[in-house]
């Protein structure tokens, strides 16, 4: 019997009887160990291929190091601050672009949902650039902007600006209408209505926009890296493998994939904070 | 803090588009409504739907002005939404991002003139006033519909408003939740004295709450009759009171009134109200 169908048809309370029980029912297919374990059973298993396949000459170990070879470079690495060193001018870029971002894509985004002439005009154009792709445009911001810093956080703050810019305006403009009825009802003002209305029912919405943007941001990172940088992970990505040091170049990919993951979790946790008041 | 409510000749036009011939046209709401609820009375308000009961609430509570005739409130024209006036809806218009106690502070906060301590104390004051003292920091998520609405009166009465609309509050709840909840308004109305306006579609709950029950009619709306309740509400009688010969005679008046409307040809109906 698959899972699914198990677990979704399983008897229990329903939900009138839970609320009146202040409970919970407990799933007996569902065990928390269970989930951890068969979790990090995933993990071995990829470390375990990862291991094994070179090493039994199923591919090529000079393109594809087993797993203990491209540990002991990426522990090398970060002994001699060269990991630090790229991770820093990465995590530096990608932060300035992203902060850059939200802080413009949330009041334009609240503009464009706030006043319809403001959507009336700015809606087109920004149809088309949003649907040009970031990567597209590099060659133009370093024509512009040059090689150097400037041009990499530009091109971060135009990947991370649209997520968060639509997020904003679905979130504002799709407030409960009822809400805003009895903030009217109470004569609040728009801009107290703003604030103690619209704005905090829009936080989740705006949220899932800026985690879609924590991803957007390392990626684009990584891609304009790759070009025309002298620190930053894309470069290390780039150097190494020019240089024939692939077991560096693994571990500078597994840093990438170990920042991307830190920035998502970051941000999950912050946005439970901010959403306690939500049910699960 | 009560307050007389007139309506005098009110009528209302909306603009509409057709959904078959897709043109502008005028939608008639309400036409020649007339109504006089006294100071600190309890008028229901029924009607078949769409025959503009809601209009009424929304033109009282100054969200819309009439297109024609006079709303005023102890005697001022009606202009819009004041602190004198407070509505509760038919859905749950709590923040659910604030805690039960939270959401009436909002309604201070948003009506002003009170520090923040007089309104955490007022907060609590008004929760105890509808039973919830004790789920005073629990979300709306945490709350039943019945608890929902009880933490929307009291917000609506929080700050005192000399009118309190009621625009189906108790629609979405169960039958036993809705009984409970028309006995406990019954005796919050009791003690704050305020005047109320009860829109419902249930006849029963409309005999049940008003001293006076307001028929409406549809197409375009009006007040049709205004009945006057009297039930004898105390003692004995009060235990069981939908039970009682005198409840059921009204409840028939009324059903009657709505039902005779359904059937009477359109020019028939024109006249009964206009003598009305």
């Amino acid at each position: 019997m698959p899972s699914l169908l198990e677990e979704r048809t399983e008897p229990g309370l329903n939900p009138r009887q839970q609320a009146s029980a202040r409970a919970t029912h407990v799933s007996s297919y569902v065990t928390r160990l269970g989930r951890v374990g068969r979790g990090l059973l995933g993990v071995v298993i990829l470390a375990l291929v990862w291991e094994f396949v070179p090493r039994l000459g199923l591919v090529n170990s000079y393109f594809l190091p087993p797993l203990h070879t491209v540990l002991a470079a990426w522990w090398d690495l970060a002994k001699s601050g060269e990991l630090e060193r790229n991770l820093r001018a990465s995590v530096l870029r990608s932060g300035i672009g992203f902060a850059i971002a939200i802080a413009t894509a949330i009041p334009t985004g609240v503009a464009i949902a706030w006043y319809r002439p403001v959507r009336e005009v700015l809606t087109p154009p920004l149809e088309v650039f949003r649907n040009t792709a970031a990567l597209a445009l590099l060659p133009v911001f370093t024509l512009i902007l040059g090689i150097g810093e400037s041009s990499k956080i530009a091109i971060i703050i135009y990947a991370c600006f649209f997520p968060i810019l639509l997020s904003t305006i679905t979130g504002v403009a799709t407030v409960d209408p009822q809400l805003l009825r009895s903030a009217k009802v109470l004569g609040l003002s728009p801009s107290a209505t703003f604030r103690k209305v619209v704005f905090p029912a829009a936080v989740p919405t705006i949220f899932t926009g800026i985690r879609i943007s924590g991803a957007a941001a390392i990626l684009v990172l990584i891609a304009a890296e790759l070009v025309g940088a002298t620190a930053g992970l894309g470069f290390l990505i780039n150097y190494t493998e020019q240089n024939f040091l692939i077991p560096q170049m693994y571990a500078a990919i597994l840093t990438t994939t170990l920042l991307g993951l830190a920035v998502s979790y970051g941000l999950v946790l912050l946005e439970r904070r901010f959403s306690r008041w939500r049910p699960v | 803090m009560s307050a007389q409510i007139d309506l005098r000749d009110v009528g209302q036009v909306f603009q509409v588009r057709g959904n078959d011939d897709k043109r502008k046209r005028d939608f008639v709401a309400l036409d020649g409504a007339n109504l006089t609820v006294r100071a600190g009375e309890f008028v229901t308000l029924v009607g078949p739907s769409g025959c503009g009961k809601s209009t009424v609430l929304d033109l009282i509570a100054g969200l819309t002005k009439p297109t024609s005739g006079s709303v005023s409130v102890d005697g001022r024209p009606v202009t819009g939404p004041g602190p004198d006036r407070s509505i509760v809806f038919q859905q749950y218009t709590l923040l659910p991002w604030r805690t039960a106690q939270a959401n009436i502070e909002f309604a201070l906060e948003a009506v002003g003139g009170w520090s923040k301590a007089e309104r955490a104390e007022r907060a609590l004051e008004y929760l105890d006033l509808v039973g919830l003292t004790e789920f005073a920091n629990r979300y709306p998520h945490e709350l039943s519909g019945g608890m929902k609405q009880r933490v929307a009166i009291a917000r609506s009465l929080s700050y005192e408003p000399g009118v309190l609309l009621m625009d189906e509050p108790f629609g979405a709840l169960d039958a036993q939740t809705r009984e409970r909840l028309q006995e406990e308004l019954i005796d919050i109305w009791r003690r704050t004295a305020t005047t109320i306006v009860f829109i419902t579609h249930d006849i029963e709950e409309a005999v049940f709450l008003g001293e006076r029950v307001a028929v409406m009619s549809s197409r375009p709306g009006t007040i049709h009759t205004v009945v006057d309740v009297r039930l004898d509400r105390s003692g004995e009688a009060a235990e069981d009171i939908r039970g009682t010969r005198e409840f059921a005679a009204y409840r028939h008046e009324i059903w009657s009134l709505l039902r005779e409307q359904r059937s009477a040809p359109r020019s028939v109906r024109v006249e009964v109200a206009s003598v009305a």
